[in-house]
This record gives C-alpha cells, structure tokens and sequence, in this order.
C-alpha cells in the first residue's frame, strides 16, 4: 500500500537533480558510480512499472478482443453466463471516492489550517505526528472498524434519519442496511483525510513566513492571513493532495470490500450495496474459473493500474511544483 | 582599555537614555513636535535570549526616526515590537510599555489588528502578494480592514503616486505583483502600506536590496512622507541615516546607547561607542 507524503515527494525530485550532477564532467569517480548506481535503480523501477502494464494488458487480452470498448459501458456483470461489463465497478468506484472526498476534503483542509497556522506552538507538532500516524493505520485494521462500529450506527442512526428528513430524494431511498456505498464513501473520507491532510499541512508550511507577516503587518486577524497570504500560494500544493487523496480512495480495496456490500449494481440510492475496481477483483479473483473471467478481472485492474498512475503523477507534479517555488523560508 | 571604557559609558543607567532623549526634545522645542510614540523599558525575548534590553525612547510626531546599530543589536526586533509584529514570531515575547497617543499598546483588551493598522510596516524584504495584481496589492489593506472604497481606482493611484510608483505601472495595474523588479515591489509594498493611511510608518532597512537610484527616490519619498506621517526606518547606512532623518537612535547589542537629533549625534556624539560606530571603527 503506497502512502505518498511529503517526504516521498521530495525524495522523487532527486533523480533528476542526481542525473544533472551525473552527466556533469566535475564528478569524481565515486560520485559518477554512485550515480550510476542511482541512476540504473530509478531506471530499473520505470522498468518494472512498465513490465507490469504490458503483463497485465497480456492478461486481459481475450476480455479487450470479446467485449472490446462495451466492456466499459455494459452494466452486466454475470460470471455464470460469461457476460461481463464493468460499468457497475466503474460508477462504484467515482461514486465511492467522489462522495469520500465531498466529506474529507473540507474536513482535511481545515485541519491542516489549524496544524500549519492556528494551533499553539506546542501542539503543532504532536498533532501533525498524530495526523501522520493516522495515515499509517492498516486499511483492514479500518475495515474492522467500519464492520463493528460504522456500520451498525449507519444503520441505526444515520441512515433512518437520513431517509426521514430527506427520504423525497432518490440518493436516500431503500432500506437501511448499515453497508452500502455510504460506509464505503464515509470509511474511504477517514481513510484519505490523514493524507490529505497532512501534505496540505506541509504545503502550507512552505508558504514563506513573509507573506504572513505581510498580511498581518496590514491589519490582518490570523484567518484573514490564511486566506489571503496563505491559501493563495498552496492552492496548487492543496489540489495535488487532493488528487493524491483520489488516487488512494480509487485504489483502496481492503476497508471498502468489507463495508460496500458487495453487489454488482448501479443504484441511485446511497444505502444501497455496490462494489469498486479494487473490491470485485479482491472478492473474485480467487474464484474465477474460466479464462474469460480472469481476463476480465485484469482489464478492471488494468483501468484501476491506468487511472492511478496518471493522477498520481499529476499530484506530484502539482506538489513538487510548490515545494520548489516556495523554499521553506522562515523567519525574518 | 578602550573596550573597558566603551563599555562603561555604554552601560544602562536607566535614566541615560531617557535624559538624551529628553535634551534632544528640549533642542527641538522651537519646532516642538509632539511624541507620537513612546517605549518606557522595552525589553523583548526571542525564547530565552533577550534581545531587547530596556529601552526607553520617544518617537516624535511627524518626524523621521532613524535607528542605527550593528548587524543583531535588535534594530529590527525593536521596530517590530512597536506594531506588535514582534509577537507573531513562535517563542518571542516582549515586556515594558510601548505607548501610542500614551495608550499602551502592551495593555490588555488592545487588538494588535487594530495596532497594526495604524502602524503600518515596510519589511526589509519586498514581499507583495504575488497572487495579487498591483492594483489588489495595494487595496489589500483596506479590503483586509472592511474598508471598501468607492472610487477604488483613485486610492489606487494616490498610493502608487505618494510611492512614486504611479507612472511605472499605471499601464500594467493587473499585473502580478511579483513581475516588477525589486525595487518597484518595494515601492508597491509602500504604496500597500500608504493606502491604509496609517498614523505612523515604520521601515525596516527599505532600501538594502536596491540600486542607488530607486534608493535615491525612496529617500526623496521619506522627505515627502513626513508631512503627513510619523516614520521610523531603520538602516545600515549612515549616510542615509544623516540624510533622511530628524532624529536618530544607536543601538548596541540590545541597548539604546545613545539618541538625539541626527546633526548633533552624527557631529558630537555623546558615547564613545556611537562615536566608534559612526566612524567605521566597529560594526
Ligand atoms: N526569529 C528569530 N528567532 C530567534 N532569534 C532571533 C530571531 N530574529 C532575530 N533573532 C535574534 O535577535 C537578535 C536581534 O535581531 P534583530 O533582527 O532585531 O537584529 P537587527 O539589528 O535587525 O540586525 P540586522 O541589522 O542584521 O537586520 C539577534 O541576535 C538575532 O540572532
Ligand atoms: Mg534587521
């Protein structure tokens, strides 16, 4: 399970920096063959990305030759007949992680102003450890919790309130079960909020203390510096953490398998089960019988493989573009 | 030896500094400008490092005050602890009395928002937001203060003109901040400051990144400004000290060693040590 932070970011803007020293004629022999070293293991790892897309296209080769473009569109899923479309997991999938960031986002922001700007001094740094540790948690060990705990109060609180006040819309209909693409979105939100949170947290800390001090310097409270000093600068950094949060609400499978209930379905209702990508191949891999079944299985984890890859680096793009133009100045 | 005596004369006898200050004022009593602001035993922390060291000095009212001292004395440590930016720094702390119009600014119930509104402050470093167009650059102030000005292009172009500023960028206003030389962002920065109209001005070193001649216009803005504004600027430079200012004020590792009208500390200093500092021989 891959937890981007902000340390890895950094670490990944170092290869090109090693590359430039290393075509660089000043080296010495130790630094030419240590970056070389470096140089081939970061060459080694795009390699092994590679391998793994051109194996899983081979896998899901006869899926792509029989349902071709329709695979993403038939909302059919039936092993027993052969027939196999991935819209149902699709629609899952942006729905669960669309509805996990509506929750986390505001929630993630928010915390990361209070870590980076508002909290008093000694607090920031235990809490922000906090945050981080949160991020570190084992997704199973959620998964546990969204069985025991979430669940059961979806279904007995939430849900039934829910459809009371607002039961005219058609997101709220249907019985209340406790799982369903609720818990899924709701545990994925817990799940990405420490990420998110916690790369926002460091974005804004890069904000160079001078602008701060501008803002307040004008006649600024504390709040009005965090919109109008600080907000401004680690927009980018913040929406970079938003998409790496995507990107792991998009891949997570462990948690969401054990509360989304599982069904191969597209219903408006949010208290209705569903299932992800990542949560029809963790439940039905072991079980394909036929080649058409596992192949099929592999073009959803190829969308999966696809999708994530492109946000990912997008997000660290975004991120690392903030880590360089503001260098974590402070002081005056 | 010298050391020695240096440091005698230098040593804080707490009415020293007062009674410079107070000669001084008796000097200038023909103009008689009023004390715009006043620290009575000033004293300020960064953790547990004092960095301020009780002082005690009047800031006279449409005046231009100049404090001078070697690179760490806490030149700006000290201006900054007179709009309360002093505090904003994580650890710092500061005790004494700093007086505006003779309110404590230090008392309890005072908003250091409103503090800093009307003591405006140019950073040593320009640092305009450069998510910000010139134009929002400057109206930021009063925007961040509620203040929504009815003709808003006309606040805009009488700061840009007091920071002579106006004909460089009057084509260019939506520009970003950040697109203008340093020189022209620290002119924006005081146009920003100028807009809110704040009582008193206080600039620390606002010229040290910049060439001769934007140095020359902001000096010339100085003299401009003191029509209307009480300023204190701090500088490493004595020449522009002499020239710019009414009154000047020498620190020396956290002291107020000396203060007085600028002709007579730059012609008889009173201590040794300013007489060291102004001459080259130290700092
Ligand atoms: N943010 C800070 N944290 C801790 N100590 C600080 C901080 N800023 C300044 N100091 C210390 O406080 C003392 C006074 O600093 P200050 O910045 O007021 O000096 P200064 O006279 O303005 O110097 P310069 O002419 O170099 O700008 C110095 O010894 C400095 O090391
Ligand atoms: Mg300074």
């Amino acid at each position: 399970m891959q937890r981007p932070n902000a340390l890895d970011l950094r670490r990944a803007l170092t290869p090109s920096a090693s590359f430039w020293a290393w075509t660089g004629t000043e080296a010495n022999l130790g630094d030419r063959l240590f970056h070389g070293a470096a140089a081939l293991c970061a060459f080694g790892v795009v390699a092994a990305l590679a391998g793994m897309g051109v194996e899983m296209i081979r896998a899901s080769l006869s899926s792509i030759e029989r349902f071709g473009l329709g695979f993403v569109t038939e909302v059919t899923w039936d092993p027993v007949r052969e027939l196999f479309g991935a819209a149902p997991f699709i629609f899952g999938t942006i729905v669960s992680s669309l509805l996990a960031l509506a929750i986390a986002v505001p929630v993630a922001v928010g915390v990361a102003i209070f870590l980076a700007e508002l909290a008093p001094a000694w607090l920031r740094t235990p809490a922000s450890f906090v945050v981080e540790l949160l991020a570190a948690i084992p997704s199973v060990v959620y998964g546990l919790w969204g069985v025991f705990v979430l669940a059961p109060w979806l279904r007995d609180t939430v849900q039934p309130a829910l459809a009371a006040a607002l039961g005219f819309l058609p997101f709220f209909g249907g019985p209340a079960r406790g799982f369903g693409m609720l818990a899924g979105g709701l545990i994925l939100a817990i799940m990405i909020l420490p990420t998110i949170a916690s790369v926002s947290r460091d974005v804004m800390v890069a904000v160079p203390t001078s602008y701060r001090e501008a803002a307040l310097a004008l006649g600024a409270t504390r709040f009005e510096t965090v919109q109008v000093a600080v907000l401004p600068h680690a927009k980018a950094g913040i929406v970079g953490a938003v998409i790496l949060g995507l990107g792991r609400a998009l891949g997570e499978t462990m948690a969401v398998t054990m509360v989304i209930g599982n069904r191969a379905e597209i219903s408006a209702s949010l208290f209705a089960p569903a299932a992800t990508l990542a949560s029809v191949i963790a439940n039905e891999y072991a079980e394909a019988t036929s080649d058409l079944y596992l192949a099929a299985l592999s073009e959803l984890g190829l969308m999966l493989f696809a999708v994530t890859l492109i946000l990912n680096i997008g997000a660290r793009l975004l991120v690392g573009k903030v880590g360089r133009a503001a260098p974590g100045v402070r002081g005056g | 030896m010298m050391a020695v005596e240096a440091s005698r004369e230098a040593a804080p006898t707490p009415g020293s500094a007062g009674d410079t200050a107070r000669s001084a004022e008796a000097r200038a009593a023909a103009t008689a400008p009023a004390v715009k602001m006043q620290t009575e035993a000033l004293r300020a922390w960064f953790g547990a490092h004092e960095v301020l060291k009780a002082v005690s000095l009047s800031i006279p009212e449409r005046r231009v005050t100049a404090v001078i001292g070697p690179s760490g004395c806490g030149k700006s440590t000290f201006i900054r602890c007179l709009n309360r930016m002093h505090e904003v720094v994580p650890g710092a702390r500061s005790a004494g009395a700093v007086l505006l119009d003779g309110v404590d600014i230090f008392e309890r119930g005072v908003d250091p928002v409103l503090v800093r509104r009307r003591v405006g402050m140019v950073f040593q470093r320009a640092n305009p937001f450069p998510a910000m167009s010139i134009a929002d650059n400057v109206l930021a102030g009063l925007r961040l203060n509620g203040v929504r000005p009815r003709h808003p292009e006309e606040v805009v172009e009488r700061a840009l003109a007091q920071a002579a500023l106006w004909d460089e960028v009057k084509d260019i206003l939506s520009r970003s901040g950040a697109s203008l030389s340093g020189g022209q962002q620290q002119r924006l920065c005081i146009a920003r400051t100028l807009a809110l109209e704040p009582e008193v001005v206080l600039m620390d070193e606002p010229c040290s990144a910049l060439d001769p001649i934007a140095t020359a216009r902001i000096e010339e803005l100085i003299h401009e400004l003191k029509d209307r504004y009480t300023i204190v600027i701090v500088t490493h430079n004595m020449q522009q000290a002499a020239r710019v200012s009414d009154f000047t004020a020498f620190f020396y590792i956290g002291e107020l060693v000396e203060h007085g009208e600028t002709d007579a500390l730059f012609t008889r200093p009173q201590k040794a040590r300013t007489e060291d500092y102004i001459t080259g021989r130290f700092g």
